[in-house]
């Protein structure tokens, strides 16, 4: 019988299969989803197990497909996605599998090397044929000037040369008759030419002309080389000793220098020559991306293919490094753990494998007794999972032990609520919650980790959101405002004459006046039909009688927490049969529990339901307080006749129970002082642990105070300014604030404030819940599932 | 036509969302001021001069006043919603084109 109540009853179950039927039958296995398989090669370290070499193949295999999509990914090649369940993989297939592989990395690494080659020869030969161009104009004002035979004046040399030139000439060379002047060309980057410009001042003199100027940097220049500028530059020197050094400095600033025609005609030829190089090359380049797109394309329609294959081929083998194989290397021995009820499963799935490799025989399943404790196995669909997993996070359930998750499916969002309460909020939450719901499979895409959160725990938001709107309308609380949907029961009219003490002059004369109950007709009689009247929304002593009531409740709802969960602790006695656990542990916790806790409760149900005047009512607080005291004096008011005889009936009670912990046997051979000791330290821990556990329980009242003044002081102090502007521009400054309050509301009062209510209710649970009944020390069951392996990968 | 496109997909889905908030609490705080709801009264800007004379006339007339400004705005933000949805469309239109 699978349900939630408690984990499946699992069997260990002995395989033996042929070895040519493994991959089949395993491969059946995983596609099930239902086996465990148990390591039967414990002491072996990894690299000596048998299958370690095919173990590596598929991981070398896994890393070329990861290059084979980033490079898809650079060229925004798209990666069709398949969805049929693939066949299984068996050897043979691995090696072809290897070699198209190999061949593909092969390719793609050599393509995109030629492609990187080229395209540094394309910049290159660009370069050149801007220096070309800029340097044509420069051969002009360099020709006339060695025709100029007199020295030039300076006017004549600043009108002919452009402002670039450095305006400094070295007077020695104007007088000179024919210069004779050698020149280098190149190309710098932008930013570097500054500096470079002063390294050759300092080392020449000015005895150089530099003419420099910026390249053009057309669209294609920057798709080719990037957004990089860089300056064409030309040097007119004389000799050539200078050359050299010019050469060591361009090198140091890491420019490129290129030869350059002597003669105004020669650079007419080489830029054409250029010219045609540059497109032969852009045709080579183009063809390339094209081939590349080509084989990426074909790549792309089997790479996700592939990469389910290559997983349960690593899978497999995995497996089978677990697997005891014998010593004719016919026969392969695997011990699995699997569910009771899914024998028949896996013996129809190992079948339908076998048939499927050929074999002649058919695999043996033989189940065998064993003492190990079985790994807990949670049957859950995809509402139960969410709640399965944060029982989990604290701890895996013992084998066979109450499962607290299908309680904790009510209690949670229910407490959580109670902490939350609020309707408007809740109601933003659950529409939040559908919403995510509805679009849970596209919503996967986005692979960002805290979207993984909110949608593993869809539905766990979706209950916290409608339980809140209930505990909303509990409290009455909307965005902190109240509703008057049934008439309030109190009214403040009768106060007035004829009925009550109060005249008109008692307005001016007082600021804050007290309803009295007592007056007839202020009170109805009747409270309001459901939840809290409104009348306390505008009443300034709210405060006072709202945290009476949510303390009150606060430990009614602990304390019946607490005893729900020792009762739960009844039923693993019974189904483990201790019975003897049953009288010396659940009965005395439990009439501990009742005679203290109980009676406080029934001390807070009886003061609600009966008539005090507030003035002298007596205080529980005290009352119980006088009660472990033994102090009972007249003069105490007393809340119930024969309350002094209840409450030495509890003390009776209290003291009777702790002294039975300390009976308690144990089958083996034990020390009976450590049982004595050890009795005693977990009475102890009991006594106090129940006082600090309803205390703790307390946190439902702060947090639902928080939460209430939390969204009563953003109203205030967000949306009363823009309604208490009376006048037109009322309308745009609500506008405004209202954007300010709604997004702080989000931020502040539902993503603040709920992850700290679903914390504290998550702690209620684990700590003060499942401290009384759950063990928790069980291992998860841990199936061989290519369903959950593949869906990992994406 | 020049681009109309101002704001990214997100901030336009958001401002949907709040605006289609804003329409419906808005009008309802209107219809709950117009009503003179004793809840929100500490939400009303009253003087002490609003209580001289016709004190309940001019009690009721604020709080009509605010339910008006609420009403206002709650258009408004009928118009803000119509913007951000056009927003997406467009949006979504210019993701179709580049595909």
């Amino acid at each position: 019988m699978s349900s939630l109540f408690r984990s499946e009853e699992m069997c260990l179950v002995q395989l033996f299969f042929q070895t040519e039927s493994a991959h089949n039958c395993i491969s059946e296995l995983g596609h099930l989803g239902l086996v465990q398989f148990k390591d039967l090669n414990p002491g072996v370290a990894a690299f000596q197990r048998r299958f370690v070499k095919e173990v590596k193949k598929c991981e070398e295999m896994e890393r070329i497909l990861r290059y084979l999509e980033k490079e898809m990914v650079k060229s925004n090649t798209v990666i069709a996605a398949t969805k049929e369940k693939e066949m299984v993989p068996c050897a043979r297939d691995v090696l072809e599998l290897e070699s198209t592989f190999e061949k593909l990395e092969q390719e793609l690494r050599e393509i995109n090397r030629n492609h990187a080659a080229l395209r540094q020869n394309l910049i290159e030969l660009m370069d050149i044929d801007s220096l070309l161009r800029m340097t044509e104009d420069f051969f002009e004002e360099a020709e006339s000037l060695l025709t100029y035979s007199e020295p030039p004046s300076e006017d004549s040399v600043s009108m002919t040369v452009s402002s670039h030139i450095t305006s400094r000439r070295n007077s020695n060379s104007s007088t000179s008759g024919a210069l004779h002047l050698s020149f280098i060309a190149g190309v710098i980057k932008q930013e570097r030419f500054p500096a470079f410009e002063k390294v050759l001042w300092r080392l020449f003199h000015g005895n150089f002309v530099l003419r420099h100027a910026e390249m053009q940097a057309t669209e294609e220049l920057q798709a080719v080389r990037g957004a990089v500028k860089k300056d064409v530059f030309i040097i007119f020197v004389q000799g050539d000793h200078v050359r050299e050094k010019i050469r060591k400095v361009c090198e140091g600033f890491r420019a490129s220098l290129y030869s350059c025609p002597k003669t105004l005609y020669e650079p007419k030829q080489m830029s054409t020559s250029v010219m045609t190089q540059m497109e032969d090359l852009r045709m080579i380049l183009r063809r390339t991306e094209e081939y590349r797109a080509g084989v990426l394309t074909r790549a792309a329609e089997h790479v996700q293919e592939w990469g389910s294959k290559v997983k349960k081929m690593k899978a497999i083998y995995y497996t089978l490094n677990l697997c005891n194989i014998d010593i004719t290397q016919k026969l392969i021995v695997a011990e699995i753990w699997c569910p009771v009820s899914d024998l028949t499963l896996v013996q129809s799935a190992l079948i339908k494998g076998s048939e499927q490799s050929g074999s002649s025989v058919t695999p043996v399943l033989n189940r065998i007794q064993t003492q190990q404790t079985p790994p807990t196995f949670n049957r859950t669909n995809t509402f139960t999972e969410g709640f399965q997993a944060i029982i989990d996070a604290y701890g895996v359930g013992t084998y066979q032990e109450i499962n607290p998750a299908s309680y904790t499916i009510v209690t949670f969002p229910f407490l959580f609520a109670v902490m939350f309460g609020d309707c408007g909020h809740g109601l933003v939450m659950t529409l939040f919650a559908v919403w995510v719901t509805s679009q849970a499979e596209s919503l996967r895409k986005w692979k960002n980790e805290l979207t993984d959160v909110v949608i593993g725990g869809r539905y766990i938001i979706l209950l916290m959101g409608m339980f809140s709107i209930y505990t909303g309308l509990i409290y009455n609380d909307c965005f902190s405002k109240s509703f008057n949907i049934f008439g309030s029961s109190w009214c403040v009219l009768s106060m007035f004459h004829p009925h009550g003490p109060w005249q008109n002059e008692t307005l001016h004369e007082y600021h804050h006046l007290q309803l009295n109950p007592f007056v007839p007709g202020v009170y109805s009689g009747d409270p309001y039909v459901f939840g809290i009247d409104p009348v306390w929304n505008i009443a300034s002593n709210k405060l006072s009688f709202l945290n009476s009531f949510k303390m009150k409740m606060s430990v009614i709802l602990g304390v019946s927490h607490m005893l729900f969960g020792v009762a739960l602790s009844l039923v693993n006695f019974v189904h483990f049969r201790k019975f003897q656990d049953i009288f010396l542990q659940f009965v005395p916790q439990l009439i501990f529990m009742l005679s203290l806790f109980g009676y406080l409760i029934f001390l807070i149900l009886y003061k609600w339901c009966i008539t005090l005047r507030s003035e002298t009512a007596p205080s529980i607080l005290l009352l119980f307080i006088n009660m472990m005291l033994f102090d009972y004096q007249s003069e105490h008011v007393l809340l119930y006749r024969g309350q002094v005889f209840g409450n030495n009936l509890n003390d009776q009670h209290g003291t009777d129970t702790r002294s039975s912990f300390s009976q308690h046997q144990k089958d083996e051979m034990v020390s009976m002082g450590d049982i004595f000791v050890y009795q005693a330290i977990h009475t102890i821990e009991f006594c106090l642990g129940c006082i600090s556990n309803t205390a703790s329980y307390l946190r439902l009242w702060a947090l639902s105070l928080a939460h209430a003044e939390l969204s009563e002081v953003l109203w205030r102090m967000v949306l009363q300014v823009g309604l208490k502007i009376s006048s037109g521009m009322g309308s745009l400054m609500l506008v405004v604030l209202f954007a300010a309050f709604a997004v702080l509301t989000v931020t502040v009062l539902l993503i603040m404030e709920g992850l700290s209510a679903f914390l504290h209710a998550l702690r209620l649970h684990w700590v003060e819940f499942q401290n009384k009944f759950y063990e928790g020390s069980g291992y998860k069951f841990t199936p061989l599932s290519f369903d959950s392996l593949l869906k990992t990968q994406q | 036509m020049a681009s109309l496109l101002f704001c990214g997909p997100k901030l336009a889905a958001c401002g949907l969302v709040l605006s289609i908030w804003g329409v419906i609490m808005l009008a309802m705080l209107g219809i709950f001021f117009t009503t003179h709801s004793a809840v929100l009264r500490e939400d009303v800007p009253f003087t002490a001069e609003d209580f001289k004379g016709e004190a309940l006339q001019n009690i009721y007339k604020l709080y009509n006043q605010v339910g008006y400004n609420c009403f206002i705005a709650a258009v408004l933000y009928v118009g803000i919603g119509f913007l951000s949805f056009c927003q997406v469309r467009l949006n979504k239109r210019k993701e179709y084109l580049v595909h």
